[in-house]
């Protein structure tokens, strides 16, 4: 009987916590009625902790200043914006929870999300819902899986050949060695595409070594094979912690400096904590954003987030910053007004988006313009580390 | 009369009804709440999930409760019947099968497949006692997500390939499509797990483990767990059994690792979802609900899978109060302290009703 009493005692909590998220989403959904016709919101997902915490948070930040911009002056089409930042842990399950609460909240666009394994779980949720989605950072081809998903960011491929071209061009070696991580899809992205052209235009590849999640921590091995073969140049097709790591052991503890040349996911290996950044300097990396270009608008966008966050921002901040803006634009060029629905909102501004052309951050002269198919198109820059910061190539 | 009925029964069956009882009015509460609309999206959204952590949580109880033995690889067994279940299932994508017939099939293979890796893994491993167990189990879910983040597999008009290296060295046709492509996975997997199937296959999995443990087997194997030189003086085949009850514990992973994949559009092998954290996290489920009781794992996996989300108006600080409710959570259910305090205050409770009742 004290055990039928326990489980009753059980479920009736149960059922109260129940209760309560019932109450909890109605409540949500009604204020979203409410407020309906006033605001438009815009729901992010990214990591905001665990390993990738800090693309996550760059993005929400750069989101954060694009729309504090919009609504200073304005807004979109006279409606301020709500923004709504929701944490992934860089995890396809918890991404899909994460994407849900954002549609309890009454999203009616979503930036996101940041990493590329979460997005593949959530772009077939916007396109089943038709809520119009462009992800800032998610650089697989495969996230592209609808008419109204759209990406701000390279695709993989696109900047495994670019790096290729940009190496062969301009001559800066021609005996390479690769690390990569064999268990991340952006990394192997890379590096497939990478090979591919390298061969293409006559560079040896050396060394190709992988690494996993579960031995990120020491590649002596790695370098030791790079360095065997002779390797004039390292790829390092990804994301900055690990690099950190290889430029440690590398230059301290092995003596071995070749360049060493990374793309977008390098892009922060500067902000990372108890690293000599002396140790970055001459590494190249392809990223569309530069933080010390002399544009106007990088400029103001730069010293914005300094003094809201207090560092320099990444690609990931900037291209969010773009997501935004790309947003604004669609919506306005659709003449979208908050008292739509989500997935009108969605048809309306998946129409004209291989119309609009923005400036933007990380489009260099030519701007940013986006495919039907959700692809977008901008010129890479590569950079250089030049006493602990970014200086453009030419 | 429907009472005294109940109270005729026998313990261990009364126990077993009210376990499926409360998933079963669970479900039909849930289900008329989210007809009505009253339901957040989130919360729908972690049904599947819910029963997903539930069924393994379940099945780990069998091994780590009844065969006494410390499992940390069943988060291998989930990722071995998610894979292969999804790798049946995109096979078949196009052939215009049935899918219900299809996903049912994908069910019975990604089950199979972890039964029979359970089999297999439990031969040498199920030699050892204790801890070095712990460890070998440990080793072998890793084992089996490294594997398959290296694993290619392609189709074309040819056949099957198989490749260790990357994508390219599948050498597939023009016409070919690459359906397991190392650590990207599985990509474009329709997502059919539905909360109704959860339930029916959590329903499933208990019953199994009810009959299993209330039969002569599961009173030879819980004889092992107590004292094994005992059992096996009166003749009972210690190996066979530790076999029969650890293959079992892995077919139910499998299965709960056949809803996963059929959960998210794509399926992955990261240390995240199949790594020792899960492993460890759904024996956490375990521990909190009780070794040997599958109702208490079954909350214990509810509750802990519903926190996080519940907290997410927290932000940033939920992660670290999960962790101090999930440290308060184990004092209250564990700490001698507690169970007593919580006796007493029950007894009173107890007492107080039966006065009124007079």
């Amino acid at each position: 009987m004290k055990k039928l009493l326990s489980v009753m005692m059980v479920m009736a909590f149960a059922l109260s916590m129940l209760a309560g998220c019932g109450g909890g989403a109605t409540e949500s959904t009604g204020a979203g009625s409410a407020d309906a016709g006033s605001v438009f919101r815009i729901g992010a997902i990214g990591p905001a902790t665990g390993a990738a915490a800090i693309y996550g948070s760059a993005v929400k930040n750069g989101a954060q200043i694009a729309i504090d911009e919009i609504n200073e002056n304005g807004g979109i089409n006279g409606a301020q914006i709500e923004y709504n930042f929701q944490d992934d842990v860089h995890d396809a399950e918890k991404s899909k929870n994460a994407y849900n609460t954002l549609k309890d909240w009454g999203m009616q666009m979503l930036l996101g999300t940041v990493t590329t394994t979460p997005c593949l779980s959530v772009a077939p949720l916007a396109v089943q819902d038709n809520t119009f989605m462009i992800t800032p950072s998610a650089s697989s081809p495969d996230v592209l899986v609808g008419p109204n998903v759209f990406q701000v960011c390279f695709t993989d491929p696109n900047q495994g050949s670019k790096s290729a071209e940009y190496i062969a061009e301009n001559k800066l070696a021609t005996k390479i060695g690769i690390i990569y991580n064999s268990a991340d899809v952006y990394s192997t992205g890379i590096k497939d595409k990478f090979v591919e052209e390298a061969k293409a235009k006559g560079l040896e590849i050396v060394s190709d070594e992988a690494f996993t999640e579960d031995s990120k921590t020491d590649f002596t091995t790695q370098l030791k094979a790079a360095q065997d073969g002779g390797a004039e140049l390292v790829f390092l097709p990804i994301y900055y912690q690990e690099a950190s790591i290889i430029l440690k052991q590398a230059k301290k503890d092995m003596g071995y400096s070749p360049i060493f040349f990374g793309v977008d996911g390098m892009d922060g290996i500067l902000t990372v904590e108890n690293f000599d950044t002396s140790l970055a300097e001459g590494v190249m990396l392809l990223t569309p954003f530069a933080a010390d270009s002399d544009d106007e608008a990088v400029q103001s966008f730069v010293q914005k987030y300094q003094e809201q966050y207090g560092d320099v921002p990444n690609q990931f901040a900037a291209d969010a910053y773009d997501g935004i803006y790309a947003i604004k634009e669609a919506a306005e060029k659709a003449g979208v007004t908050p008292d739509m629905s989500a997935q009108e909102i969605c048809d309306a501004m998946v129409a004209v988006m291989p119309e609009i052309n923005i400036k933007g951050l990380t489009g260099g002269d030519e701007g940013l313009q986006w495919s039907d198919t959700g692809e977008v198109n901008k010129q890479p820059k590569a950079v250089v580390i030049k006493d602990g910061k970014y200086e453009s190539m030419e | 009369m429907a009472k005294l009925n109940i109270k005729k029964m026998n313990k261990n069956f009364r126990g077993q009804l009210i376990t499926y009882a409360m998933v079963i009015i669970a479900f039909v509460v849930m289900q008329i709440l989210i007809a009505s609309g009253s339901v957040s999206y989130l919360l729908q959204g972690l049904m599947v999930p819910l029963c997903i952590y539930s069924i393994v949580a379940v099945g780990l109880n069998l091994c780590v409760g009844y065969l006494g033995e410390l499992s940390l690889g069943h988060a291998g067994f989930m990722c071995v019947g998610a894979f292969s279940s999804a790798f049946f299932t995109k096979c078949m994508l196009n052939t215009g099968m049935n899918e219900t017939v299809r996903f049912l099939l994908a069910l019975v293979i990604g089950t199979l497949t972890a039964a029979l890796f359970g089999y297999l893994i439990g031969i040498p491993v199920l030699r050892l006692r204790g801890d070095y167990l712990a460890i070998v189990t440990l080793a072998f879910g890793e084992i089996i997500k490294n594997v398959i983040n290296v694993l290619y597999i392609g189709r074309d008009s040819r056949g099957f390939h198989f490749s260790m290296k990357d994508a390219t060295a599948l050498g597939l046709e023009e016409d070919g499509e690459v359906i397991v492509n190392g650590a990207k996975g599985i990509m474009r997997i329709p997502s059919q797990s539905t909360f109704l199937i959860g339930v029916i296959l959590l329903l499933i999995a208990l019953f199994i483990c009810f009959q299993l443990v209330n039969s002569r087997s599961g009173r030879a194997i819980m004889a092992i767990r107590d004292n094994r030189i005992a059992a096996e003086s009166v003749g009972i085949n210690i190996t066979g059994y530790k076999l029969l009850a650890f293959t079992i514990s892995a077919a139910i992973a499998g299965a709960g690792g056949v809803l996963y994949a059929h959960n998210l559009a794509t399926l992955t092998a990261q240390p995240a979802n199949f790594g020792y954290n899960m492993s460890i996290m759904i024996l956490v489920f375990v521990v909190l609900g009780g070794m040997g009781s599958f109702r208490g794992s079954v909350i214990a996996a509810v509750l802990l899978t519903m926190i996080p989300e519940i907290l997410r108006g927290l932000a940033d600080y939920r992660m670290l109060i999960y962790s101090i409710i999930l440290i308060a959570m184990m004092l209250f259910n564990w700490s001698p302290k507690f169970v007593a305090f919580r006796q007493a205050q029950m007894e009173k409770l107890f007492g107080k009703k039966k006065k009124e009742a007079v």
